[in-house]
């Protein structure tokens, strides 16, 4: 290469001078940065909920007997007014189906507004083999595909079991809507956040029941520990054959229903 | 060796946007984060933090206390409160200025108890067109401790399925008393205390035996060659009697 | 609606957007791997692509994170994924692998291949544009025999660490899809290798139509060896890529899983014009044909025996319809898997709009925009084998 070239090409700072421009370009960006940016509140508490609550002295789950299901739908309308879930027809945290087997073994399934009003009466012609109610909600699953590609850790597990989603903190991508296998996740048409079944944890922290187990008039919904404890839902884990939807997907489901049918996704 | 110009000045661009990154971390990443796992720990407490709307039946009880001991008797006394009288954590924060309502009109009760075929048997379901149509439920049956008026004679008031399946079968004119025996306090007790099915052949065969001296056009089989093995009802369904 | 679906899966959750985004992203790999063929493998046909290709990866892959940040419900917390990664979300893995990209593949590869011109350019341009070089340098202004060695060794290496870079960029956006246990039309092997080759056949499609239409604006000829060649590695890359789309075909019918019925149903209604007309027919089969004739992938001189003339048309129009067929294909797999419901019972329906942020003109706008930038790319650092350096031109250097 010819001198005159290089003679030509000297830079506007030579490599301390650059260095320095740098750094100090750095130490004034810093503070700037730190005002713009308005950080999530990051304040230090301790506490959880109410005074006395421990979450490691708890792990819950839930249990349904289908056979006591008369699909009146209060399960779905207290959970929305507990919860201030949207009142349209596709957001639910828990919903109710209906199963209609006819005599050639055809099934249908419906769930009108997810149930919330009740159901009209079966389209049934040619008579039925079988027919019930089928409620579901999330199932708070101890291996959550949800929590899994949850890319900022914004829907988790708690030490007492229940899958929560912190609103302040997710950014919307909707992976975990996709990844749940039960279609227990939904979208906030207003807060554009992910969200879904909380287990009512405002009320598990008071000593209360989730509003679905409380207003459930046949006890068709039975709520308690999982691990061994003298809770309902270790009495009704010992008196029935229990079953959780889709095991092949190895999700762990903590939500156990009695006397489900095999047509039952 | 020395390196060429190029690298040193890379490295430094490089350096740089790393520290950014890096230092930015001490500023963005929120102060209770991984302290339980792979979440901002304050996030459970801001969820618990959520208002409640039912206050649970055990804070009813604790005023109410009259009509909790007369429920606990009843057919009622698994349904809660809320569920007839509503959301009422308010109610239990001001008693005096919010008043839980209380549902009187005849649309309210169907909700549970108009008849439906996917209810499970033996849950009470009436059709709501045709018994007492002009009267509100409360007329005749306390919401809070629910018998009818009158002890239902037939057995369709909680076995409604099976009666209008029955009333559409061959078997239409058998009431159900002639193949099950039902002891007074079924009505009471319907899990505790069940009624009998026929444990013989030679019950159906009354009827439909080749030789059984009934005068009904029933269809007749020879009992002793059909399928000796089993109970009839264990392939035929008595309540809808098919003969395939 | 049709037959059964949870409630909450009535909305869609991923719109054009996200099908845009494989797109997007799937055109950077292609685009790299094909620059990668000139540089690493010596595949002297397709030098005058290679700059070019170079340029389109980095227009495209500027665009490539604007259709997520559109999408997000909270953009503005878009950072968390730095901050607080989840380590066992692909999706979170994603911020990493597009930043060692973009800095560490992309833009050192590009500045290396061009510093020499652009400390040449600093020096002739006045005014603004002289500020622009000399800030593009770096400050690295040597030009010595050693400095020139080490910028040409720089290249060649980051291209050989760049192709499995672009395999993991494009690779592991079918990995996204590929993972999701719940969704059977998704959940499959083969989803990371199919999208990686329909990336591969998109970017060396894309790249074909941009050097023909470049230099059709700049009235310049053609290099008809390196156009055959172009042609003849697109037909391969088909080849390779509808093997696997039949592999993957072949292998569902056979094991008839459970959602094999309602898949079949969604095949045969809702996704009959974008599957079977636009992603076979029309953008797999049509093309394949036409390149299989006239290029010489088959035979030298092509089966066909067409002209100079009759050759660029006909890879001008099978370019084309790749490029629509592999965007079929991404719609197919993003929208196709969430138009059944996952109890397997009922289809649903994609409501696309045409305003709006998820909305058809954002999505055309965003196809547009590289476009635009590779413009001013084009024009800060010019590709082509002909523009006057100070020296010799950089591509009897680089064979020299």
């Amino acid at each position: 290469m010819r001198d005159e070239d290089r003679s030509r090409s000297l830079p506007l700072l030579d490599r301390r001078q650059f260095v320095q421009a740098a750094v100090a370009a750095c130490g004034t960006a810093a503070p700037l940065l730190v005002a713009v940016i308005r950080l999530p509140a990051a304040t230090a508490q301790e506490a959880s909920g109410a005074a006395g609550y421990d979450p490691t002295d708890h792990y819950y789950g839930m249990g349904i007997d289908i056979e006591r299901c008369i699909g009146c739908g209060r399960c779905v309308a207290a959970c929305k007014a507990e919860n201030d879930v949207p009142l349209d027809a596709s957001h639910f945290n828990t919903w109710v189906e209906r199963y209609v087997i006819d005599n050639d073994g055809e099934v249908t399934v419906d769930s009108p507004n997810g149930g919330m009003d009740g159901f009209p009466p079966p389209a049934s012609e040619g008579g039925m083999r079988r027919t019930f109610f089928v409620p579901k909600l999330c199932n708070h699953c101890a291996n959550p595909p949800c929590v899994q590609v949850c890319p900022v850790g914004a829907t988790f597990s708690t030490r007492d079991g229940v899958v929560l989603v912190d609103e302040q903190y997710c950014i919307g991508c909707r992976y975990c809507i996709q990844a749940c296998p039960y279609g227990a996740r939904w979208f906030h048409p207003t807060k554009h956040v992910a969200a879904k079944c909380t287990l009512c944890y405002h009320r598990l922290v008071r000593g209360l029941v989730p509003a679905c187990v409380e207003v459930c008039p046949t006890g068709a919904r039975i709520f308690g520990e999982v691990e061994q404890r003298a809770t309902p839902l270790a009495r009704f884990m010992r008196m029935n054959d229990v079953q959780v939807l889709k095991p092949h997907l190895n999700t762990k489901p903590k939500v156990y229903y009695a006397n489900l049918d095999g047509e039952v996704r | 060796m020395t390196l060429p110009p190029q690298v040193p000045r890379l490295a430094i661009v490089f350096a740089l946007a790393i520290a950014a990154l890096v230092g930015a971390r001490s500023f963005l990443v929120p102060a209770s984060f991984g302290r339980f796992g792979h979440y901002r720990a304050v996030a459970v407490d801001s969820i618990a933090a959520r208002p409640i709307h039912y206050a649970g039946r055990q804070e009813c009880e604790e005023c109410h206390d009259a009509i909790a001991a007369e429920r606990i008797r009843g057919n009622h006394r698994g349904v809660a409160c809320e569920v007839c009288h509503g959301p009422q954590a308010a109610h239990v924060t001001d008693p005096v200025n919010v008043q839980p309502p209380a549902p009187r009109d005849r649309a309210f009760c169907p909700r549970c108890h108009a008849y439906s075929q996917s209810r499970p048997t033996g849950f009470p379901q009436i059709d709501p067109a045709a018994h007492n149509p002009l009267k509100p439920c409360i007329t005749c049956h306390d919401p809070h401790a629910p018998v009818p008026p009158i002890v239902p004679e037939s057995c369709s008031a909680c076995h409604g399925q099976i009666a209008r399946l029955k009333a559409l079968s061959h078997h239409v004119n058998l009431p159900c008393v002639t193949c099950h025996d039902v002891p007074q306090r079924h009505k009471t007790f319907p899990h505790a205390v069940r009624p009998t099915k026929p444990a013989e052949r030679s019950f159906c065969g009354r009827c439909h035996d080749k030789a059984a001296p009934s005068s009904t056009g029933a269809p007749r089989i020879d009992l002793a060659t059909h399928n000796p093995r089993y109970l009839c009802w264990q392939c035929h369904y008595p309540h809808y009697p098919e003969t395939e | 609606m049709q037959g059964y679906i949870y409630p909450n899966e009535f909305e869609l959750q991923w719109g054009l957007l996200i099908v845009l985004y494989p797109y997007l992203t799937g055109l950077v790999a292609g685009a790299f791997i094909l620059a990668s063929l000139e540089r690493v493998f010596n595949v002297q046909e397709v030098q005058p692509t290679y700059r070019l290709a170079l340029l389109t990866a980095l227009a495209f892959l500027l665009v490539a994170p604007l259709p997520l940040l559109a999408h997000l419900g909270h953009p503005e917390r878009s950072y968390e994924i730095f901050m607080t990664p989840n380590r066992k979300s692909a999706m979170a893995m994603f911020g990493f692998v597009y930043a060692w990209y973009l800095a560490v593949v992309l833009l050192l590869e590009v500045w290396f291949e061009y510093r020499k011109d652009i400390v040449q350019w600093a020096q002739a341009a006045r005014g603004a544009r002289r500020w622009l070089y000399q800030a593009l340098t770096l400050g690295s202004t040597d030009l010595s025999e050693r400095s020139l060695r080490f910028d040409d060794n720089a290249g060649r290496w980051i291209t050989v660490i760049g192709i499995p870079s672009a395999f993991l960029l494009h690779g592991y956006v079918g990995f996204i899809f590929g993972s999701v246990k719940a969704n059977p039309w998704w959940s499959s092997v083969l989803m990371p290798v199919v999208f990686l080759f329909s990336a591969i056949v998109s970017g060396i499609a894309l790249v074909l139509i941009l050097y023909m239409v470049t230099n059709l604006f700049r009235s310049r000829p053609l290099d008809m060896r390196c156009l055959d060649k172009l042609a003849s590695f697109l037909f391969y890359a088909m080849i390779i890529d509808v093997s696997l789309e039949m592999l993957d075909f072949v292998h569902r019918l056979y094991e008839s899983e459970e959602s094999i019925g309602i898949l079949s149903q969604m095949i045969q209604s809702r996704l009959f014009i974008s599957l079977i007309v636009l992603q076979l027919v029309i953008g797999t089969l049509v093309p394949m044909v036409l390149l299989g004739m006239f290029s010489p992938a088959l035979r030298r001189g092509g089966l066909g025996r067409g002209s100079d003339e009759l050759r660029r048309l006909v890879y001008l129009l099978a370019a084309v319809l790749v490029e629509i067929g592999i965007f079929s294909i991404r719609w197919n797999v993003v929208v196709g898997g969430q138009l059944f419901s996952k109890s397997l019972r009922g289809l649903t329906v994609y409501k696309m709009e045409l305003l709006g942020v998820e909305g058809l003109a954002m999505t055309i706008g965003l196809l547009a925009l590289p476009l635009l930038i590779l413009w001013v790319l084009v024009k800060v650092l010019p590709p082509w084998a002909d523009v006057p350096s100070t020296t010799e031109s950089w591509q009897e250097r680089r064979s020299s």
